[in-house]
């Protein structure tokens, strides 16, 4: 009998808790064709909405004809701005306090603006009307430019901000400018240039791209009107927010909006914002009375619905002459396209940017940032990365192998030269941020003696000289980077989005079999939240994972959250989990005290449940304590066993990590090749490393991509030369490099399991890994810096100006 | 437009439908057969999330006339389970190997890597890349599809499923 | 993205395909593999009224070796171009070029004719088709008429077809037993077409080319048969200096339009480095 009683290790394998790679729970309905995305709502009687788009980058629009449209079979009504504004709906507010058109009103400012939505009874129907309205424009100069942006004479874009002086974050200092945002201290910055023995200046570019996730963004809007009720499905990484959104712009009541984010098939920060199509959908449901369904073609998802990056960083570093860097200057000139509809907390215009001093301790640092209009689809979206964290990592990255080759220094040495020292964790950096925890030493080392990084140098070198000997084409780069993020946004001091407080929550329902379901405010799009929230909730409670279903995304049951983004949700509602977790353990104790008749303070926690100090035998495991929850509580406590936790962190979480690419360049082709990617994470605590080790895969995919193509490219009339998948670089399972994945563990101090956050890691350390190891590639003929993205003719072209092919 | 009378055999059973010539497969699956585990991700035939098979093709469905299809044997993501209702060595395998996170690519990507697992029940890991590069997938890097299809390879075989050394 | 309403046709003979297509003029397309066509229709960029489906016709499929030629259907797809052994034996450039067409489903459904017929620079087969002296045979309300692939391409979608004509089938000459080919094509990734791209098929002997033929691709508006580099390289050991002065030669008579792949003088320069590795891999498989 005792040989089948389990040991420790079998029952704390048996719950997949913490530190397990316990398969997930998703996979048996999406390997079956069984997700439930949005596109596969279909409800009796709908309708299908579908947009007329502007061909100009920049243009009046004088007039819109509907009549052909509407005798096209099947099309039921053609929506356009003029319809709007009897709901005041033409324009909408953005998450960075400025307004959108929602349709075309009077003008266009971007290739692909909605100008009109026609409502039909199916796609087919849809897309016929919108071949057949008349539009008529009067085409303007377009603005492409950033840096012509503020020129006297530039086009005036958003004629609705004549006379406003003064916008969401301060003066304008020209009819094209949105913001200046400054931080740190510009005369101590100064004086440590002034003082300096080395400096470096460079222009460092992020260029515009997107997320792309391979579902588009799509919604389905239902309208009851005699409930007055409306029901939103749709791509949505925050449907709390969307919520809260609609009820204020559409005057509507929140208890009748139910908003629900099925499986989502992808996100990367595309699906964070609102977009006209959900507005028309909404109002077309309204006005119809039937649900109406809107689903964004590829070429309009990397058009319209947002973009990325788009920064252009003026970049100075104060060091001495051995190598201790003393003072950094930046200034950004941000592009924002036609509407500042950055999807940042609203009182950080560029984000949290400010984290551009990077793992390095500088005495003191001073950020400038300008934003802009031009005439290019609106967004600013966090691909796969915390508010502009992955532009200011790429930033200061660049800048410091800039310096490194200044001061004929190696890159890896000059960062162990800077790094912020463990000790002086909680560090306070010169722009405002406190880092929790990082051993970045450590972590760097291991990553040079895993590559081992002096040899890969000495061959570089063989290289270089054959290179010069004539004997072989292709030079060889090793790009370094070491980066830290600032995620998990965020506290209620630092951080809100429309005023609400960036927490989040976790609901957690365990019934009388000791089985449960949880709800959080998060939503995956292919996190495998399913999977990790209830391993956490394992852990804590001692109930297997298998036994605890986790739901998000329906905002009649959820608790109320900002949603996922931002590497946002282990630190967040991660923590909520944890904390809603052991309130239940709390109320648990108090059961199980009362049914062993001990004081609570008698019983000692063990794996699955509670134990009598010094009575192994007296022990009441947690399943049981779920059962006597629902009949046996002590008096005068509540029956059942029900916790909810809304988590406002103490602060935001820094992973941290070390990524080395060797890479090697044919000259005369600028084809390149990813001879080695190893990538080191330190996300504090890991809740299932398997999960883990594919999100960093996934995000050095998408680094890769971006470093080495992936562009959203306008050509000067303002048209976007790069709107497929044939002309967006999206690699394929050919183009892809195979990734070494490690890691080092420094939990988070303040967070209640530890954890960090790890998701966009990959993406904002790879990206400057990549950049780093071509610039380094072509460091030894003479540059020092080459714009992003790397494809095989613009490294052709860097050969070329670096006078490679002067002798042929 | 006047529609035409279609029949074919989906997963075994023989279905039929109205359609418009200008229907494409993809829709016809989707929406009149309410089959939707096969998705629509580029529509421009590069991303291969609508892959079905086809008379023992692998096709992208966003690129054929569903009247073009008259007469065929379609097998989509949902004829994949076994007969029992539980997963196949893909289904399995992708599961095992963490071959898909946010789901929307993985029914395309599993009804082709059983098309080029049927003509080539052993592909190295080259052939699988070559094998499944009309597929997109934004979320894993691929490393893991790869070693999800050489899961399903070797569970084919009968023989001893191995990861290769990082 | 939704293609405009049309009218379908599924004929089961040439001429049937041929009747209708002349019936219905200009506002019929023939459909094949349809992989250039449909994603234009779907942007409303080709509107027909009507399509032609050939999948039903009998006789457009197949491989047959007829004497010293092998003929190829036009509804032949890549993939069982890939799968012919008759291919693999007398003309494994077709192999090697097929490869690196688009991606395996496209290969599934997409055609020889398809790929040479309607005169899409970006195309693979046209140059190769050229480089291998292939003969197109039309069939047409006219009847059926021969035009050799090198007279075939006049402008970027502008061919010798004639209104209601038909590609039927290419009739390529086994290249010389033990000849040397190659197809060097620059691509971003899989599914792109060449930023720039050259077909070798040469003869070799005593360590000397004795014929050659250049295709390229993608680098003008039409396929090009790079002539006056084949010349140079005629006689010689394909030294460094013969190959600078073919892949000159070559570059002389490109074209190329400058897009997303690349600046039009970087398009030119690989082109002229596609023509010098083509040559060398050419050679080197040559016996």
């Amino acid at each position: 009998m005792n040989d089948m009683t389990p040991t420790r290790e079998q029952r704390t394998a048996a719950l997949e808790g913490m530190g397990c790679k316990r398969k997930r729970v998703e996979d048996i309905r999406f390997t079956q064709g069984k997700g439930n995305y949005v596109d596969d709502v279909k409800l009796p009687g709908m309708l299908h909405g579908d947009f007329v788009r502007s061909p100009h980058a920049h243009a009046r629009v004088k007039s819109i004809d509907d009549t052909e449209a509407l005798k096209v079979p099947g099309v039921l009504a053609v929506i356009t701005a003029e319809t709007l504004k009897t709901v005041n709906l033409a324009w909408m507010p953005t998450l960075a306090g400025d307004v959108q058109m929602v349709l075309a009103d009077g003008k266009v400012l971007f290739q692909n603006q909605e100008v009109a939505f026609v409502v039909a009874t199916d796609r087919y129907a849809a897309d016929d009307g919108i071949n057949k309205v008349k539009v008529e424009y009067e085409a303007l100069p377009p603005l492409i430019d950033p840096f012509k942006a503020m020129d006297k004479d530039a086009p005036v874009l958003r004629e609705d901000l004549a006379g406003k002086i003064a916008g969401a974050h301060g003066p304008r200092k020209h009819h094209n400018h949105i913001f200046e945002w400054t931080v740190g201290d510009k005369d101590l910055t100064d004086a440590a240039f002034k003082k300096a023995e080395v400096t470096i200046k460079e222009m460092i570019s992020y260029h515009r791209t997107h997320p792309s996730p391979l579902e588009t963004c799509q919604c389905v809007c239902s309208f009851d009107k005699i409930k007055g009720e409306l029901t939103i499905w749709g791509t949505f990484q925050a449907p709390h927010v969307i919520r809260t959104v609609v009820a204020l712009i559409a005057k509507l009541p929140e208890q009748k909006i139910h908003v629900i984010a099925p499986d989502i098939g992808g996100g990367f920060g595309n699906k964070v914002g609102a977009y006209p199509g959900y507005i028309c959908a909404a109002v077309a449901s309204i006005v119809t009375g039937k649900p109406v369904k809107w689903v964004e073609d590829r070429i309009e998802n990397l058009t319209a619905t947002s973009f990325a990056r788009d920064y252009h960083m003026t970049t100075e570093i104060a060091a001495t002459k051995e190598g201790k860097v003393t003072g950094l200057r930046v200034h950004v000139l941000a592009d924002h396209g036609a509407f500042d509809a950055c999807a940042d907390p609203s009182k950080w215009p560029a984000g949290f940017f400010n984290i551009v001093t990077g793992s390095y301790d500088f005495p003191t640092a001073h950020l400038a940032v300008d934003g802009v209009y031009t005439n290019k689809a609106p967004g600013g979206v966090a691909y796969r990365c915390s508010f502009r964290v992955t532009e200011a990592a790429y930033c200061i990255e660049r800048a410091m192998d800039i310096l490194a080759q200044k001061l004929g220094m190696d890159p890896a040495e000059l960062r162990l030269k800077n790094f912020i020292k463990p000790e002086q964790f909680p560090y306070h950096s010169a722009l405002g941020w406190e880092y929790d925890s990082g051993d970045y030493g450590t972590a760097m080392r291991k990553a040079m003696e895993t590559v081992k990084y002096a040899e890969l140098r000495k061959e570089q070198q063989q290289m270089r000289a054959a290179f010069k000997r004539g004997e072989t084409r292709e030079i060889m780069g090793i790009g370094v980077s070491f980066f830290t993020e600032i995620v998990g946004a965020g506290p209620s001091k630092n951080c809100d989005i429309l005023g609400i407080a960036m927490f989040d929550s976790c609901e957690i329902r365990m019934h009388p079999t000791g089985a449960g379901i949880a709800r959080m405010g998060t939503k995956s799009q292919g996190q495998g939240h399913e999977t990790t929230w209830a391993q956490i909730i394992a852990t804590e409670i001692g109930i297997p994972a298998d036994n605890i279903m986790v739901e998000e995304g329906n905002t009649d049951t959820a608790p109320y959250g900002l949603g996922t983004y931002g590497s946002r949700s282990t630190p967040v509602a991660g923590a909520a989990i944890a904390m809603a977790a052991r309130k239940i353990k709390a109320k648990a104790q108090m059961i199980a005290a009362y049914k062993l008749e001990v004081h609570e303070d008698d019983l000692e926690w063990d794996i699955d449940g509670f134990r009598v100090k010094g009575l192994p035998e007296k022990f009441m495991s947690m399943k049981d304590i779920c059962w006597a929850a629902y009949n046996s509580v002590p008096p005068g406590m509540e029956p059942g066993l029900e916790a909810v936790s809304y988590y406002d962190p103490p602060n935001m979480t820094y992973p941290f990590g070390a990524y080395i690419c060797v890479m090697t360049i044919d000259v005369d082709t600028g084809v390149y090749k990813v001879k080695r990617f190893y990538a080191l994470d330190d996300c504090g605590t890991r809740i299932n490393p398997m999960i883990i080790e594919g999100q960093v895969h996934g995000g050095l995919t998408e680094a890769f991509a971006i470093a080495m193509g992936q562009e959203i490219r306008y050509d000067a009339e303002g048209n976007v030369v790069t709107g497929s998948f044939m002309d967006f670089f999206m690699p394929t399972a050919v183009e892809t490099p195979h990734w070494e994945t490690d890691f080092t563990v420094t939990p988070s101090p303040h967070h209640p399991i530890g954890a960090k956050g790890v998701g966009e890691s990959p993406n904002v350390g790879g990206v400057p890994a990549f950049s780093n190891a071509v610039n380094d590639a072509f460091s030894f003929l003479g540059s020092t810096h080459i714009q992003m993205p790397h494809d095989f003719w613009r490294n052709w072209q860097a050969a070329k100006n670096l006078g490679v092919f002067a002798s042929a | 437009m006047a529609k035409t009378h279609i029949t074919m055999k989906v997963n075994g059973a023989e279905v039929e439908g109205l359609v418009e010539p200008r229907t494409l497969l993809v829709h016809f699956i989707r929406e009149n057969l309410q089959m939707t585990g096969t998705h629509i991700g580029c529509e421009t035939t590069h991303c291969g999330a609508c892959t079905v098979d086809i008379d023992g093709m692998s096709v992208k469905s966003c690129t054929m006339f569903a009247v073009q299809a008259n007469g065929s044997d379609i097998t989509t993501i949902e004829g994949m389970a076994n007969a029992d209702g539980s997963l196949s060595a893909l289904q399995e395998g992708f599961r095992m190997m963490h071959g898909l996170q946010c789901g929307f690519c993985t029914p395309g990507m599993i009804m082709r890597a059983q098309r080029l697992l049927k003509e080539n029940p052993s592909p190295s890991e080259d052939e699988i890349r070559m094998g499944i590069s009309g597929n997109i997938c934004r979320c894993t890097g691929y490393q893991n599809i790869v070693k999800a299809i050489q899961y399903a390879a070797a569970k084919i075989n009968g023989v001893e499923f191995r990861e290769a050394a990082e | 993205m939704i293609p405009g309403p049309f009218s379908y046709h599924r004929p089961a003979t040439v001429a049937d395909a041929v009747k209708l297509l002349s019936t219905l003029g200009d506002e019929a397309r023939p459909l094949a593999g349809g992989h250039s066509l449909v994603p234009m229709m779907k942007l409303r960029l080709a509107t027909p009224e009507h399509l032609v489906d050939l999948h039903n016709v009998a006789g457009l499929k197949g491989i047959r070796r007829d004497g010293n030629k092998v003929v190829i259907g036009a509804m032949t797809t890549q993939h069982e171009l890939l799968a012919s052994d008759e291919i693999a034996k007398s003309i494994p450039i077709l192999h090697e070029t097929a490869l690196l067409i688009a991606d395996p489903q496209v290969r599934y459904r997409g055609t020889v004719g398809g790929n040479v017929a309607n005169g899409d620079p970006g195309n693979d087969m046209p140059a190769l088709m050229m480089t291998l002296w292939a003969t197109y045979h039309l069939d047409g309300p006219n009847g059926a008429r021969e035009v050799a692939a090198t007279d075939y391409y006049q402008g970027a979608y502008f061919t010798a077809i004639e209104p209601g004509e038909l590609l039927t089938s290419i009739s390529i000459p086994v290249p010389a037993a033990g000849h040397g080919y190659a197809y060097e094509k620059l691509k971003r990734k899989v599914g792109d077409y060449a930023t720039a791209a050259a077909a070798v098929v040469l003869t070799m002997s005593g360590g000397k080319v004795t014929t050659c033929a250049i295709g390229l691709t993608n680098l003008s508006e039409i396929p090009l048969l790079a002539d006056a580099a084949a010349k140079a390289v005629i006689g010689t050991s394909l030294d460094a200096a013969t190959l600078k002065k073919a892949a000159a030669a070559a570059q002389a008579i490109m074209a190329p339009a400058a897009d997303a792949r690349g600046p039009v003088e970087y398009r030119k320069h690989v082109g002229g480095i596609m023509v010098t590795r083509a040559l060398q891999r050419a050679a080197a498989k040559a016996s």
